[in-house]
C-alpha cells in the first residue's frame, strides 16, 4: 500500500468506529446530527470537495457528484422524518471509499505485476572509454561504441559480442526460459540478461531503436489503442450518468405528484429515498475500471509469453479470427534446407558436394549455404575460377580445371545436358560438370516440430480454415500442407500473388470473421498489414516485422499463435462477463430499487460489490492457459 | 514531436477526461493518457515548445481533476 492509501484505510477505520459507537449512543436531536457528520466529513471531504470543484468547472455529473447527493439526501431524510438513524448515508460514503481502495490496490497490484513481467528496459550502460568503464545513460551510448556486460547484467543495447562468451536469458523477450548461448561474434539483443560471463559488446544501434526500447515503446502505446468494447464503454459512461441522474430526479418528484394529484399523500420521503438508492446502484464505476484493466492485464499476460498485441483493438480481433493463413517457408518450416540425398552422381558423392559448395560459395541463397554447410569444411575459395550466376536458374563456375553447373532444371535446359527427375518430393539441384550430367542433390526444408500441433490446436479454436500460401513449387508446397494437414494452399506465388490471394480470402469470409496472416516478417509486411491481423514470427531483431505486424510472436514458434488465440478469446469472455454481469446486477437492482424493494444496503452492494467482483474477474487476464 | 510524461492520478475515468482536456490546450495536435501505464504522450503542433505548452497542460487538466499530477 502506498502513502495514500494507508491515508484512505486510516480514514476508513476511523469513521466506521466513530459511526458504531454513535449508532448505539443514546442521544438524540441536533447533537446527533452532529455526532454523525463528523465521521461522514472524516470519510467524505475529498468527495464533497470534489464534487463542488466539478460543478464549478462546469463537470457536474460524476461519481462524486452521484455520492454526495445520495449521502447529503440521506441525511436530510433521516432530520425531516425525525428518526434520527444516520448511520446508512455514513455507511454508503464509508462503503464506497472502501470500493475506491480496493481499486486502487488492484489496480496498483496488476499494473506492477505487468511492470515487473516487461521489465526489460536498462537503466545504465558500462561503457568502454580511455579513461577505463564509465557508468553511463544508455541514450548517450553511440553506436559503434563498446560496453560491458557483467554476469547477472541486462544488456542495454543491441550489438556484437567482440569478446567473451557467455549464456543469456532471453525470457523477457521471448518468453523462453532455456538460456541462450553467445560468443565472440554473435548478435546479442538488449533486454537479455547475461548470465554466467563478461562480455564485450560493439553497439550496432542507438539506444531508441533496440530491441527493449522497441519493445516497451509497443507495450507501453498498446492500451492507447482501445477497443470497441473499450470505446463502447466511455460512450456508455458518459450517456449513463446524466441519464440516471434524470431518471432518480423523476423518481423523486414524479410520484408525489402524481399522489397529490390523486389526492392522497404525497410520500416525499419514501420516494427521495428510493432516488437516492437508484442513485447509489447506478455508479458506472465497475464498467468503467474493469473493462480496461481486463484489456490491460490480457496484453500483459501475453507478453509475458513472448506474445506482443499492439493494442486492445488486436485482441479483439484475434478473438474472432475464423481463417488463418500461413506463409510456408520460416513459418511452419524452419527455413534452413538440409541436404536429403545425393542421386544418379556419376563421383563420390563428397566429392560432388565439395565442387557444389565451391561453385555455389559467392551466392547468398539458402540453398547454396545449405550445401556448404552440408560440406562441413572450409571452402578453397582459391579453387575458384570465374563464376556466373544465372537468375533464377542457378550458378555456372569454374572450379579447379572444370566447368561446374549448379541449378534446377531450366539450367540443364539452358546449357543443353540431359537430367534425371527426382522422385522423391524436394527442391532439386542439379549437377553437370565439364557439359556432362553429374546427378543431383535433394534438399528439402523440414516443418517445425510444434506446427502440426499448431494446426491442430487452431482448428480446436475453432478456427474454420487453414491457408498456407507459398513462393516453393507446387509438389513440396503441397507435401508440405497435407504433412501439416491445412485445408488449403497455394503455391509457386509471387510476393504480389500473396496479396492477392489474402484479399480473395477476406472476400469471401463472412461478416464479423476475421483472418490472420502469420508471417516470419522478412518480406511479408505488405500481407501483414493487409490482413485483419498481422502476426509476425521469430521477429526477435527484424524491424520492419515489429513495425508492420499487429501481433508480434517473439520465437518463432507457430504454437504460440494457437495461444494467442485462445488467451484473446479468454480475455473476451472476461470483459464480456464483466459487462453482462455488471449491467445485468445493476439494472436488477434498480428495478428493485424504484419498486421499493431495495434499501440502502443492497445498493451499496450494487455498486461496491459488483465493482470488486468485477475487478477480481478483470485480474484473471493476466495469466495465460 | 511526441513527448510521453508520468502523471498520477486516481481513476481510469478521470484519466479519460484528462485525455479530454488535454486535446484542447492550444500547442497540443494529439494526447493519449494510458490510466495503466500511467503515462501521458502528447503529441506537440509544429513550432509549440513543450516548455510553453505542458504548464497549460496540466493547468486544463487540474481543472477537471483537482488530483492529478503530470511531471514535465
Amino acid at each position: 500500500m502506498n502513502k495514500k492509501q494507508k491515508k484512505s484505510l486510516y480514514r476508513i477505520i476511523i469513521a466506521a468506529v466513530l459511526t458504531a459507537i454513535f449508532h448505539f449512543l443514546p442521544v438524540s436531536g441536533v447533537l446527533r446530527l452532529i455526532l454523525f457528520l463528523i465521521p461522514y466529513i472524516i470519510i467524505g471531504y475529498d468527495i464533497l470537495k470534489k464534487c463542488f470543484l466539478g460543478i464549478i468547472h462546469g463537470q457536474v455529473f460524476d461519481e462524486c457528484f452521484l455520492m454526495t447527493v445520495a449521502t447529503a439526501g440521506a441525511f436530510v431524510i433521516a432530520v425531516i422524518d425525525g428518526t434520527g438513524d444516520y448511520t446508512e448515508a455514513v455507511a454508503v460514503m464509508l462503503f464506497y471509499q472502501t470500493g475506491e481502495l480496493f481499486e486502487s490496490i488492484a489496480v496498483g497490484k496488476s499494473r506492477k505485476n505487468i511492470s515487473g513481467l516487461m521489465d526489460i528496459r536498462p537503466d545504465s550502460a558500462r561503457l568502454e572509454t580511455e579513461n577505463g568503464l564509465e557508468t553511463v545513460d544508455p541514450d548517450e551510448v553511440e553506436v559503434g561504441s563498446v560496453i560491458v556486460v557483467e554476469p547477472g547484467e541486462k544488456i542495454p543495447i543491441d550489438g556484437v559480442v567482440i569478446s567473451g562468451s557467455s549464456s543469456l536469458n532471453t525470457s523477457a523477450l521471448t518468453g523462453e526460459s532455456l538460456p541462450r548461448d553467445c560468443k565472440e561474434g554473435d548478435e546479442v539483443l538488449s533486454g537479455s540478461i547475461n548470465i554466467s560471463g563478461e562480455i564485450r559488446i560493439r553497439t550496432s544501434k542507438p539506444f531508441g531503436e533496440s530491441t527493449a526500447s522497441k519493445i516497451m515503446d509497443l507495450v507501453e502505446n498498446s492500451s492507447s489503442r482501445k477497443s470497441r468494447s473499450e470505446k463502447f464503454i466511455s460512450k456508455f459512461a458518459s450517456v449513463y450518468t446524466p441519464a440516471v441522474c434524470i431518471g432518480a430526479l423523476c423518481l423523486a418528484v414524479l410520484p408525489p405528484l402524481v399522489n397529490l394529484a390523486a389526492g392522497s399523500a404525497p410520500l416525499w420521503g419514501t420516494w427521495v429515498y428510493r432516488a437516492l438508492i437508484f442513485l447509489v446502484i447506478s455508479c458506472p464505476c465497475a464498467l468503467v475500471v474493469s473493462i480496461p484493466l481486463s484489456f490491460f492485464a490480457g496484453l500483459g499476460g501475453a507478453g509475458h509469453e513472448g506474445i506482443l498485441i499492439k493494442g486492445a483493438n488486436y485482441l479483439e480481433t484475434l478473438s474472432k479470427v475464423k481463417t488463418v493463413v500461413f506463409d510456408k517457408t520460416g513459418t511452419l518450416t524452419k527455413g534452413t534446407f538440409d541436404v536429403k540425398g545425393i542421386h544418379h552422381g556419376s563421383m563420390d558423392d563428397s566429392k560432388l558436394i565439395e565442387y557444389a559448395a565451391i561453385a555455389e560459395c559467392p551466392s547468398s541463397h539458402p540453398i547454396s549455404k545449405s550445401i556448404r554447410s552440408a560440406y562441413g569444411k572450409k571452402i578453397d575459395r582459391s579453387r575458384l575460377g570465374i563464376t556466373e550466376e544465372i537468375g533464377g536458374k542457378g550458378m555456372i563456375s569454374y572450379v579447379d580445371t572444370c566447368k561446374v553447373a549448379v541449378g534446377n532444371d531450366k539450367l540443364m535446359d539452358h546449357i543443353g545436358v540431359g537430367y534425371c527427375s527426382c522422385h522423391s518430393v524436394g527442391t532439386v539441384v542439379h549437377m553437370a560438370i565439364d557439359s556432362e550430367y553429374a546427378g543431383h542433390i535433394l534438399i528439402s526444408d523440414t516443418p517445425k516440430e510444434t506446427s502440426k500441433a499448431a494446426v491442430k490446436e487452431l482448428k480446436k479454436q475453432g478456427v474454420e480454415e487453414t491457408v498456407m500460401l507459398t513462393g516453393d513449387i507446387d509438389s513440396v508446397g503441397k507435401e508440405t500442407a497435407r504433412d501439416l494437414g491445412l485445408d488449403k494452399v497455394y503455391t509457386e506465388l509471387l510476393p504480389a500473388d500473396k496479396v492477392e490471394k489474402t484479399e480473395m480470402l477476406l472476400s469471401n469470409m463472412k461478416k464479423g470473421d476475421t483472418l490472420a496472416f502469420v508471417g516470419d516478417g522478412m518480406n511479408d509486411a505488405p500481407v501483414l498489414s493487409r490482413a485483419d491481423v498481422g502476426i509476425a514470427m521469430g521477429a526477435l531483431g527484424s524491424d520492419a516485422a515489429i513495425e508492420a505486424a499487429d501481433v508480434v510472436i517473439m520465437d518463432d514458434d507457430p504454437m504460440k499463435v494457437a495461444v494467442a488465440l485462445k488467451h484473446s478469446k479468454r480475455c473476451m469472455g472476461i470483459v464480456y462477463e464483466n459487462i453482462y454481469f455488471a449491467i445485468g446486477i445493476k439494472v436488477l437492482c434498480l428495478i428493485l430499487g424504484a419498486l421499493g424493494f431495495a434499501n440502502m444496503w443492497l445498493a451499496i452492494f450494487a455498486d461496491v460489490g459488483v465493482l470488486v467482483i468485477c475487478i477480481l474477474n478483470a485480474v484473471r487476464a493476466l495469466k495465460v492457459r | 514531436m511526441k513527448k510521453t510524461y508520468k502523471i498520477d492520478v486516481d481513476c481510469a475515468n478521470c484519466a479519460a477526461k484528462m485525455e479530454e482536456a488535454a486535446k484542447k490546450v492550444e500547442g497540443v495536435a494529439d494526447c493519449t493518457v494510458n490510466y495503466m501505464t500511467l503515462k501521458m504522450a502528447v503529441d506537440f503542433a509544429e513550432g509549440a515548445s513543450p516548455a510553453e505548452v505542458m504548464p497549460r497542460v496540466l493547468k486544463a487538466c487540474k481543472k477537471v481533476e483537482d488530483d492529478c499530477e503530470i511531471f514535465f
